[in-house]
Formats: C-alpha cells, sequence, structure tokens
C-alpha cells in the first residue's frame, strides 16, 4: 500500500465534505438574513399536526409499550430472516434446515419466556 | 454442502452452556418458587460437564470453522478458570440473590451467556469472532450489573457501564475495522502473515493498533482506561461484582494477549512501549487511589486496577525487544499463573464482603468490619488470609503469583520494573492490612454487635473452602500450577 498515493485518493472526500458543511451553513445564514422575522406566540408553540398544543411531551407512559415494541423488533427480524432462506431453501440442504431449525428454536425460547413472564398480557 | 460435524464437536462445551442457559429460561416460568435452586444445580451440573469435557480435549491444538475458532491448550486453561469462577459465582449467588432479595434464576442463565461469551473470546482466532465474544460478555454483564432494580445507584451503575462498554465497543470496532483494510482479513494468522517491516511505520496500522489496545484496556480496566470500574463495581451485586473482577478481566486479557502475540507478533517495537506505558500507570494510580477508600468494595475496585497493572508485567515481558522466546513465553505464563491466583483470592475477598451483613444491608463499609474477629473468628481469619495474600506476602498464593510476574521481568532485563512493581506491592499492604487490623485491633460498638451478622450457608461455605484452598495450597504447592500454565502458554516469536 503506497502511503502516498493515499491522501490524493481523499482529496474528493475532502473537497465534499468542505461543499456539504458550506451548503448547509450558507442556507442558513441567508435564510437568516434575507426573511422576514416577527415572532409571536402562536407561531413559537411546537406545530403538531394544526392542532392546539394540550400538554406537556414528557410524561410518562407504561413500560408495556416497549416490551411489545422490542417483541415486534425480534419477529420482525425473524421474518426478515427467513424471506432469503426460503429463496435458496434447496442449494442450502440439510444443513440449511437445521441451520433455521435452531435459529427458530432459539427465537421460540424467548417467546415462551416472554409468554410465560406475562410480557403479552395487556393488564 | 455437509453438515460439519468435527468443528462442532469441537465447540461442544461452548454449545452445552448455550443450551442449558435456554433450558433455564424455558424452566424458570414453570418452576415453584421454592425449588428454584434447582435451576442453579442444574447451570452447576452443566459447568461440570463442561469442565470434564475441557479436560478430555486438554493438550494439542485443533482449529474449527474455516480457522474461525482455535482450541488449544491456551485456550482450555482460560475455559476451565473461567468455568471454575462461574461454578463459584452460581454458589455465592445462591445465598446473596435470597439475602438481597433479588433471586430470580434469569440470574443463572445470565452468568451462563456471559460464560459463553468469554469461551468465545479466550478460543477466537478470527477480529470478530473475538468481538462477538465480547459483545455477548458484555451486554449480559450490563444487565446483571443492574441487576438489583429498585436500587437506584445499582441502575445508575448499569447505565453507566452500558455506556461506556458501548463506546470502548466501538473503538474496538474501529481498530478491527482499519486493520481490515490494510491486512484484508480478520483473521489473527493472516494479519500476521501481512505484517512486514514497513507495516512497523504505516500510520494506518499503528492507528488500528492502538484503537484495538485502548478497547481491550477498557476491557481488563487499565489506566487511564478504568474510570468506569470503581462506580460499576461499587453499584453492581457483590456476587456480579466478583464475577466482572474476575472473569471478565481474565478472559480480557486472555483475548487481548492471543490478539497482540498471534496477530501483532511482528509489530512488537509498536506495542510495547504502550503497554509498558498503562502497565506503569495502573498499578502506580490503581494502588494509590486504593489507600483512600473507605468502603470495602470501592477498595476491591481499586485493588483489581492495580492487580491488572501487575498482569501487563507478564505482557510487556512476552513484547519486550531482545528476550530469548523462552523468557517471552515465560511472561505470557507467570501472567496465566497470577490470574488464576488473584481469581481465587478476589472471589474469596467479595464473597466475605457479599456475606457481611449489616442489618438488610450488605456490609461493605470499613466500619461493618470493625471487630469482625470477636464475633466470627473463622470469618475474620478467611478474610486477612485473602488480604494477606492479595498483598502479596508469603506463604500465600499472592506471593507466588508476583514471585513469577517479578523473575520473569528479571530474566527479560527489566529489573526496574520488577522493583517498581515491588514497590507499589510494599504500598498496597497498607491498604490491605487495614482491613486486617480494624478486624482485630478495634472493637465493635454495641449497636454493631446486634446488627452485624455473616450470612452463612453450605454453598457459601463451598465458595470459602475453594478460594481458601487455592489460595494456600497455590501458596505452599505451586508446582502443578506452574507446569500447567507453562504447557499451556501461547507459542511467542
Amino acid at each position: 500500500m503506497g502511503s502516498e498515493a493515499v491522501p490524493l485518493n481523499y482529496i474528493p472526500v475532502v473537497i465534499f465534505m468542505v461543499i456539504g458543511a458550506l451548503f448547509g451553513v450558507g442556507s442558513l445564514v441567508v435564510g437568516l438574513v434575507l426573511r422576514p422575522s416577527r415572532p409571536y406566540r402562536a407561531k413559537l408553540l411546537p406545530y403538531e399536526s394544526g392542532s392546539p398544543l394540550f400538554m406537556d411531551a414528557r410524561v410518562q407512559f407504561p413500560m408495556r409499550y416497549y416490551i411489545i415494541a422490542m417483541l415486534f423488533v425480534i419477529f420482525d427480524i425473524e421474518v426478515v430472516f427467513l424471506f432469503p432462506w426460503a429463496v435458496v431453501f434447496k442449494k442450502l440442504g440439510l444443513l440449511g434446515l437445521i441451520e433455521m431449525g435452531l435459529f427458530l428454536a432459539i427465537l421460540i425460547v424467548g417467546f415462551w419466556y416472554a409468554w410465560k413472564k406475562g410480557a403479552l398480557d395487556w393488564d | 454442502m455437509n453438515i460439519p460435524l468435527a468443528d462442532i464437536v469441537t465447540i461442544l462445551p461452548e454449545l452445552i452452556v448455550i443450551g442449558m442457559a435456554c433450558l433455564l429460561l424455558v424452566l424458570d416460568p414453570i418452576t415453584p418458587k421454592s425449588k428454584k435452586d434447582l435451576l442453579a444445580w442444574a447451570s452447576l451440573g452443566a459447568l461440570a460437564v463442561c469442565v470434564i469435557m475441557i479436560l478430555g480435549s486438554f493438550g494439542g491444538r485443533v482449529m474449527a470453522f474455516s480457522d474461525l475458532v482455535v482450541v488449544d491448550g491456551y485456550a482450555s486453561f482460560w475455559k476451565l478458570l473461567l468455568c471454575l469462577v462461574s461454578g463459584m459465582t452460581i454458589l455465592l449467588s445462591m445465598t446473596y440473590l435470597k439475602e438481597e432479595h433479588i433471586d430470580l434464576a434469569e440470574f443463572y442463565g445470565f452468568i451462563l451467556l456471559a460464560l459463553v461469551g468469554m469461551m468465545v473470546m479466550v478460543s477466537g482466532a478470527d477480529l470478530l469472532v473475538i468481538y462477538l465474544g465480547i459483545e455477548l460478555m458484555s451486554i449480559t454483564l450490563y444487565i446483571m450489573v443492574g441487576f438489583k432494580r429498585f436500587e437506584a445507584r445499582s441502575i445508575e451503575s448499569s447505565a453507566k457501564y452500558f455506556v461506556l462498554g458501548a463506546f470502548s465497543s466501538g473503538i474496538l470496532l474501529y481498530g478491527i475495522s482499519l486493520l481490515f483494510g490494510v491486512a484484508g482479513s480478520t483473521r489473527l494468522s493472516e494479519i500476521a502473515s501481512t505484517m512486514n517491516d514497513q507495516s512497523l511505520s504505516d500510520p494506518l496500522v499503528l492507528i488500528s493498533l492502538m484503537l484495538i489496545i485502548v478497547g481491550f484496556g477498557f476491557k481488563v480496566a487499565a489506566v487511564p482506561f478504568h474510570m468506569w470500574t470503581p462506580d460499576v463495581y461499587q453499584g453492581a451485586p457483590t456476587s456480579v461484582t466478583a464475577f466482572m473482577a474476575v472473569a471478565s478481566k481474565a478472559a480480557s486479557f486472555a483475548a487481548f494477549l492471543r490478539v497482540l502475540l498471534e496477530a501483532f507478533g511482528g509489530l512488537k517495537p509498536n506495542w510495547t512501549g504502550m503497554i509498558l506505558v498503562l502497565c506503569l500507570l495502573t498499578v502506580a494510580l490503581g494502588n494509590l487511589v486504593a489507600i483512600v477508600q473507605t468502603n470495602v468494595k470501592r477498595m476491591l475496585a481499586y485493588s483489581s486496577i492495580a492487580h491488572a497493572g501487575y498482569a501487563l508485567i507478564g505482557l510487556v515481558v512476552a513484547g519486550w525487544i531482545g528476550t530469548e522466546a523462552g523468557v517471552s513465553a515465560r511472561g505470557v505464563s507467570s501472567l496465566m499463573l497470577y490470574l488464576a491466583i488473584y481469581s481465587f483470592m478476589t472471589l474469596g475477598a467479595f464473597s466475605m464482603v457479599a456475606i457481611l451483613r449489616n442489618g438488610g444491608l450488605e456490609g461493605e463499609e470499613l466500619n461493618d468490619f470493625t471487630g469482625l474477629a470477636k464475633r466470627h473468628k473463622g470469618g475474620a481469619f478467611l478474610m486477612m488470609v485473602f488480604m494477606v495474600s492479595l498483598a502479596g506476602i508469603p506463604p500465600t498464593a499472592g506471593f507466588i503469583g508476583k514471585f513469577y510476574l517479578f523473575m520473569a521481568a528479571v530474566n527479560a532485563g527489566l529489573a526496574w520494573l520488577a522493583v517498581i512493581g515491588l514497590v507499589f506491592a510494599a504500598i498496597s499492604a497498607f491498604y490491605y492490612l487495614r482491613v486486617v487490623m480494624v478486624m482485630y485491633m478495634r472493637e465493635p460498638s454495641s449497636e454493631q454487635e446486634l446488627t452485624t451478622r455473616l450470612a452463612l450457608s453450605p454453598s457459601v461455605s463451598v465458595v470459602l473452602a475453594c478460594a481458601i484452598a487455592g489460595v494456600v495450597l497455590l501458596g505452599i504447592f505451586p508446582g502443578p500450577l506452574v507446569s500447567v500454565a507453562d504447557l499451556s502458554t501461547l507459542p511467542v516469536k
């Protein structure tokens, strides 16, 4: 690996980074200079689909949402793995079947555990 | 594509432990509350099977899964130590978790999963496999540290450990990816074969080497990457602290040595200096800061930092330029010996902290040990032996460990390093013997007589007996362990 050649190859990347940074900062500055600034209370409120604000966004809500979300992610990923496996199923042969069987078995252990511990009960 | 049966047989110990961890999760919900101890015994059974299998295949060198995994004497040595430590942690936890009212069977599953991660680390022959092991171990430990989930301190230390641990894993992974750019492979042997004299001055290699050392330095808690250690060790449940201080440190050292010696064996001039600086800083800061601690758990945390520093002496010897191959190999084997001995004495000391109860709380302050000898002669005596051994005073095992490390340093022409080690070992005697002094020479207040007690049980007695047997027997007959360590040392080029 020629250590002199390496920096030259990366010059386009550096130029791109500089242009990117300048574009971001530049458009903010130009906007700041050109736009009229007339703030009033309603304008400064957080925008929520046009409906008025009725409470603080930082409230406590049940942990259950997290558990359900986590379970969803796990089973979603399971399906993501199953699709490509199904496409090349014949090429993989017996080994592929056993591997997927193991993968599902481990997931089912987790599912059984979550089920028995009551992660799926809403109340 | 056929099923690589021989490869699967090679990793059978790991598979047994994983299988047991999964089985625990299946059995836990259907086991009645009164019979949860059975699950702990079952995991101990799995560990025993695992130990027998590792002993059966001891010696020799087998590569599996197209050179991703290696099972050699070095890996087997560490695996045996890790299984032993995990077994002792499970036994200790059976009593400790009940005292803390957090006796959930998941805990044993977590210990087994962390153990699998460590076993993968010590027998990984590929940087990514080692990384995978580190992650499995770390993620499990993040949860275990926060196991006292109704106590703010435990959760805080869990969050702290998670953030810093994830960060350091990222640094390690960044180093691995840069190295992949240079070497075109993550296999340790292939990285070693692409390293030549030019690599010594290649900035990319140097940066990746530095990042990898930083990542591992965090895992073994070497100064200046030790910041997390005292807080996390103090906040975690004590049996988890013991597990982290011993098992996770041993596994990280094992992987650290393998990476440096097998992949970067040709770059010794680059890394020996860095390790030397880490070693000096770690020994100095660990010992000096331990002096001012009044919390025994925190003091033991700093002491574990200091001991990581002593162990690094072995790595410096292994990498020191101009030493004979035999002396370098002795550096590795004395490090292995040291960590094995360190495991016994540290586990013993943490067990004593775990079972000393002050009312409903843990007796982790130095004050709680006041006058322990008046009430529990046996307990105070055990704690004294562990403290004396940690300080490195003969005839305990701690002395033997330090003796072999310092001898290795002297043989490599690093007598000054051995002298520095000795000076700090003498300083460390101050804070270790202070515990002994408090136990034997101070009168307990009448209030303390009533509230402090030792939570003894058969399982805890087994742990303490194992630890004391290790400390005393290895102190008097170190021969067998020394020759095992010599046999299973890594070949140093």
